[in-house]
């Protein structure tokens, strides 16, 4: 999962920024132990660094576990991980604070977390 | 070109209130009348009501149900909360066939549509010739806080579509994807919630299933395996409590076989047809 190449894939993505047009915030993103700060501003995802291991600030927090994720960037997935929801239902990703920014801006965070996904050589 | 598909309203009452519906329909023969999604309208059978191999041997209907697509809510709605209930959706689904002299139908529906085609099943055997569920099973768990969809924070169109987004097979093809969730984001204030009142609450048909008999009104379902909310294990654990219940996975396929991608629905769907005379 290459993490530091979102913010330029994001970019790069077509429509993607206007699903966030609203949204700016600084979300949590954690797979298993790893975690992340997306810094976002109007859909524009600014950097993905590494969260600080102390007292780390945050608007939203999105939680992954590990193995359901790694399921989930697989390409293709298989069904039912196909989708953040589909791990939603499967109780493995969790979305915790400020809920309504990731309720509001659902395609946004859908579509930037696919972006992890590695295309098949 | 003009498609073969007329459009027309209807006024009826439900429940002792005045109602006036949209319903679309196209063909002729044995009635085969087609039920939405939550959140949606019956715009989601257009390539059912356009292929003449279907429409060659049936008469197909699909109305927009109340609060949906062209169909108003009654009267007064603007000092209640919609909710959709199981006797409220059978009461409307065999006052609709009855207003429009369907004789026996066919009743097919998707998600919803698909959980109550098995109360008509339970309770009115006799008055159909069969029923046929997509992604249908008799009950499902919520997974998420529904109260999202319906929310002053958050846009309700667009949280409708993105809820709902996943649900569509990867394979999909893109116009009908994105024409699947443009339904959705023009859905009524609260009217998708509302749905998921029946569908993740009071809907709970389990306890119905052992009075289907399927030598009265024969019972098929058919769910794509990439359907998350209804799973194909839950479209089975239904169909194993129904004695001679049907069941085809279909590959590929999601939550709104019928909109995101007809053309794949279509090798599962003429067989099962083909079963009604």
């Amino acid at each position: 999962m290459n993490i530091a190449a979102l913010p330029a894939r994001a970019a790069a993505a077509p429509g993607l920024a206007r699903w966030g047009r609203d949204l700016t915030a600084d979300v949590f993103f954690s797979v298993g132990d790893a975690a992340w700060i997306l810094a976002i501003h109007k859909g524009v995802l600014i950097s993905a660094t590494p969260a600080p291991a102390l007292m780390p600030s945050y608007d939203l927090a999105i939680r992954a576990g590990a193995e359901d994720f790694a399921r989930f960037l697989q390409d293709p997935p298989p069904p039912g991980w196909h989708d953040i929801m589909g791990l939603v239902r499967l109780g493995t990703f969790k979305v915790e604070g400020n809920v309504a920014l990731f309720m509001a801006h659902i395609f946004w965070f859908k579509g930037v977390l696919a972006l992890l996904r590695e295309p098949r050589a | 070109m003009i498609e073969a598909i007329t459009g027309r309203y209807m006024r009826l009452d439900l429940e002792g209130r005045a109602h006036r519906l949209y319903f679309e329909e196209a063909g002729q023969g044995i009635p085969l009348l087609l039920l939405h999604t939550a959140g949606s309208d019956g715009r989601q059978w257009r390539g059912l009501l356009n292929d003449t191999e279907v429409t060659s041997r049936f008469r197909c209907v699909t109305f927009d149900m109340p609060w949906h697509g062209k169909s108003s809510p009654p009267e007064g709605w603007e000092s209640e909360t919609y909710q959709l209930t199981t006797a409220r959706y059978t009461g409307m689904i065999m006052a609709v066939a009855q207003a429009l002299g369907l004789d026996r139908p066919v009743v097919m529906g998707c998600s919803i549509g698909g959980r109550i085609v098995l109360d008509l099943a339970a309770e009115h055997a006799d008055e159909l010739r069969g029923v046929i569920g997509l992604q249908s099973a008799a009950f499902l768990s919520p997974y998420y806080d529904t109260s999202w969809l319906h929310h002053p924070h958050v846009h309700g169109g667009e949280v409708c579509g993105g809820i709902v987004s996943g649900l569509i097979g990867p394979h999909a093809p893109d116009q009908s994807r994105w024409e699947t969730l443009w339904h959705y984001m023009q859905g009524g204030p609260g009217v998708f919630r509302g749905d998921l009142h029946f569908y993740k609450g009071e809907g709970d048909l389990r306890p119905k299933l052992a009075r289907i008999d399927t030598k009265r009104c024969p019972v098929h379902m058919l769910t794509g395996n990439y359907d998350y909310s209804c799973k194909p294990e839950d479209t089975e654990a239904t169909a194993a409590a129904i004695p001679g219940a049907k069941v085809r996975i279909m590959k590929g396929l999601g939550h709104f076989p019928m909109s995101e991608d007809y053309a794949a629905l279509r090798p599962y769907l003429l067989p099962v047809l083909a079963e009604f005379t």
